[in-house]
């Protein structure tokens, strides 16, 4: 009996081995790569106290930055969960020529670099640009300004809610959305009243995700922004703005400020997705 | 007649679903659409319910031409298959769906849905989700909510398909009960001739998205209007130069008339009947008698016995061709 058991409990010993350091180079890894470096910005922030954190996150360009944030967050998680949620009823229900032409655009934002986003809409929208010399004799500036960046950030996080979207429409199917045609609901009825809520939890997920790449965007903002301090600059810029101004301590409070954030959406997105699941 | 269909093509891809279809169904009647899969059944459904378009051909309500209106407003109700319930509404909020759409009062639509519990038996089911029912009860549930809005036309696409032998009959017996109390023109789709059989007035035998034959249970299963329809319709044997139904064949021991001579090869008891497969003249055959039949002939295998078809008119098919 011991010469069958032997070679077994070695066996486990050298497995247990293996997963005990397994563990100590992925959680090694993550410490390296993202606990500490995380760990240090708040620590800088906070170390001499709320005081200064508070008073450097209320001056005028502070409070600024933070509100056109907000302005082009909310405003481009709004065009995305409008366009989304049609791109996503397009691409999963219809048939059409160009469907899957559609289906590669909607993640091209992905793949480009945003920095290259951002310029494409200088190269179009701009004051030399393609259509920017037309809007400008007609006064309206979309470069340099809120709309431009709105638009950049919008570019950015446009594949977030047509893809949290259109698996969970594939899933669910169309026949319910069909009854409800033949129960006499129009099409707008049929959409609130059976899509929407089929699809509420996994669009909710999509919205708080863009939401949280949206406050986070840099590259493609930076260039469509013109750094009008005060104006233009949302959170992500102000701190590039602060950091080259050798001020340490309203770069490191704001940065606080985008990593909690980025961590309150990281939570709430964790429920609904398990939500979502639950649910399919 | 309250369905009519005229000339009705429609083809999927290369697939010819439904080829140049043709059909009446009067009101107040019950038909099925009864065929193999693929036979254009459930897509001449669709059409008659505008959730699919016909390539070609037109279709009435009522006599009102419904070819170009759309599902929402052809006073259709519709049973889907896996019945699609609408899974975020309670047992009560999908048979007030059609009243809600409606803007029907608040008070009346209580009181229409509460009588639709009734009617489906769900009265204490109304504060449950799709979820938590079992089959048969979501397909009453199904079958409430179409009926909620008082359509003029019940259709409903395989209803018992997806349930268990004891439920569909069940189920069967409660559905033709329902339509003779309601008196909706309703239009079945089966596979199953017996269902078919047991519920319909009148059946519509498609294959190969054609119309095969139209007429009443007992017609299309005593003149079947060829081969093919009568082989789907109930077993058949070949019989000399004919096809026939093997509970027509009678087997004697003394010399008749017009009988034939054949060997018994084996004797198979199912239950109340019993099947004697034959060896006539070297083509195979096979008999269903009754078991006291059966009993008092004392057959073997290698007896020989004298086969005859009770012929009476129409009850065979001439082999590959049409009814006698």
């Amino acid at each position: 009996m011991a010469d069958v058991d032997a070679p077994i409990a070695v066996g486990s010993q050298r497995r247990t081995v293996t997963r005990y350091s397994l563990r100590f180079v992925v959680l090694g890894y993550l410490a390296v790569l993202l606990a500490v470096p995380v760990g240090v910005v708040f620590y800088r922030s906070f170390r001499h106290g709320l005081g200064p954190v508070w008073s450097s996150l209320t001056t005028a360009d502070a409070r600024s930055a933070i509100y056109v944030t907000l302005i082009v967050a909310v405003a481009a998680v709004v065009l995305n969960t409008i366009f989304g949620v049609g791109a996503a009823l397009l691409l999963v229900r219809k048939q059409f020529p160009g469907r899957r032409l559609l289906d590669v655009l909607v993640d091209l934002p992905q793949a480009v670099s945003p920095i290259v986003a951002g310029l494409a809409l200088v190269l179009v929208y701009g004051k030399f640009g393609f259509f920017g010399g037309w809007l400008q004799r007609h006064g309206i500036q979309l470069i340099f300004s809120l709309p431009g960046m709105v638009m950049a950030t919008a570019f950015v996080s446009l594949p977030l809610v047509v893809r949290a979207v259109a698996p969970v429409l594939a899933e669910s199917g169309d026949e319910q959305e069909q009854a409800a045609r033949t129960l006499g609901a129009s099409g707008w009825q049929t959409f609130r009243r059976i899509t929407l809520p089929s699809i509420r939890d996994a669009l909710a997920y999509g919205v708080v995700l863009s939401l949280a790449r949206s406050l986070g965007e840099y590259g493609a903002v930076t260039v469509v922004s013109g750094h009008v301090l005060g104006k233009t600059l949302t959170v992500t810029l102000f701190i590039d703005d602060r950091l080259e101004n050798f001020d340490t301590t309203a770069a490191y409070s704001a940065s606080a400020l985008l990593a909690l954030l980025a961590m309150a959406s990281l939570l709430v997105s964790r429920r609904l997705r398990s939500r979502t699941r639950s649910v399919a | 007649m309250s369905i009519n269909v005229r000339g009705v093509s429609k083809s999927f891809a290369q697939f010819k679903a439904l080829d140049d279809v043709s059909v009446d169904i009067a009101t107040g009647s019950l038909t099925a659409l009864l065929g193999p899969s693929g036979s254009g059944k459930s897509t001449l459904l669709r059409v008659i319910a505008g959730l699919d378009t016909a390539d070609a051909g037109t279709v009435s309500i009522e006599g009102r031409d419904a070819t170009a209106v759309p599902p929402q407003r052809r006073d259709v109700g519709f049973v889907f298959q896996h019945y699609a319930p609408f899974k975020h509404m309670t047992v009560y909020d999908n048979i007030a769906f059609g009243l809600r759409v409606r803007k029907i009062p608040k008070a009346q639509i209580r009181e229409r849905v509460a009588e639709l519990l009734g009617l489906v038996h769900l009265e204490k089911f109304a504060s449950r989700y799709p979820a938590q029912l079992s089959g048969g009860q979501r397909q009453r549930m199904a079958l409430a909510r179409a009926l909620a809005v008082r359509p003029r036309v019940l259709l409903l696409d395989e209803p018992f398909g997806a349930l268990d032998a004891q439920v569909r009959k069940e189920l069967r017996v409660w559905l033709r009960r329902l339509h003779d109390e309601m008196a909706v023109t309703t239009v079945i789709v089966t596979h199953d001739q017996e269902e078919a059989m047991e519920v319909a007035d009148e059946i519509v035998v498609l294959h190969d998205g054609r119309v095969k034959q139209v007429g009443a249970p007992h017609e299309v299963y005593d003149h079947p209007a060829d081969e093919w329809v009568m082989g789907f319709l109930g077993p058949v044997t070949r019989f000399g130069d004919r096809v026939v139904r093997p509970h027509d064949l009678e087997i004697s021991l003394s010399a008749e008339t017009d009988a034939i001579p054949a060997t018994v090869v084996r004797i198979t008891r199912l239950g109340f009947q019993t099947r004697v497969d034959l060896d006539v003249g070297g083509v195979p055959a096979y008999a269903q008698l009754s078991r006291d039949a059966a009993d008092r002939l004392d057959l073997e295998p290698g007896t020989a016995v004298l086969v005859r078809h009770l012929d009476w008119v129409g009850a065979g098919v001439r082999e590959g061709g049409r009814v006698d």
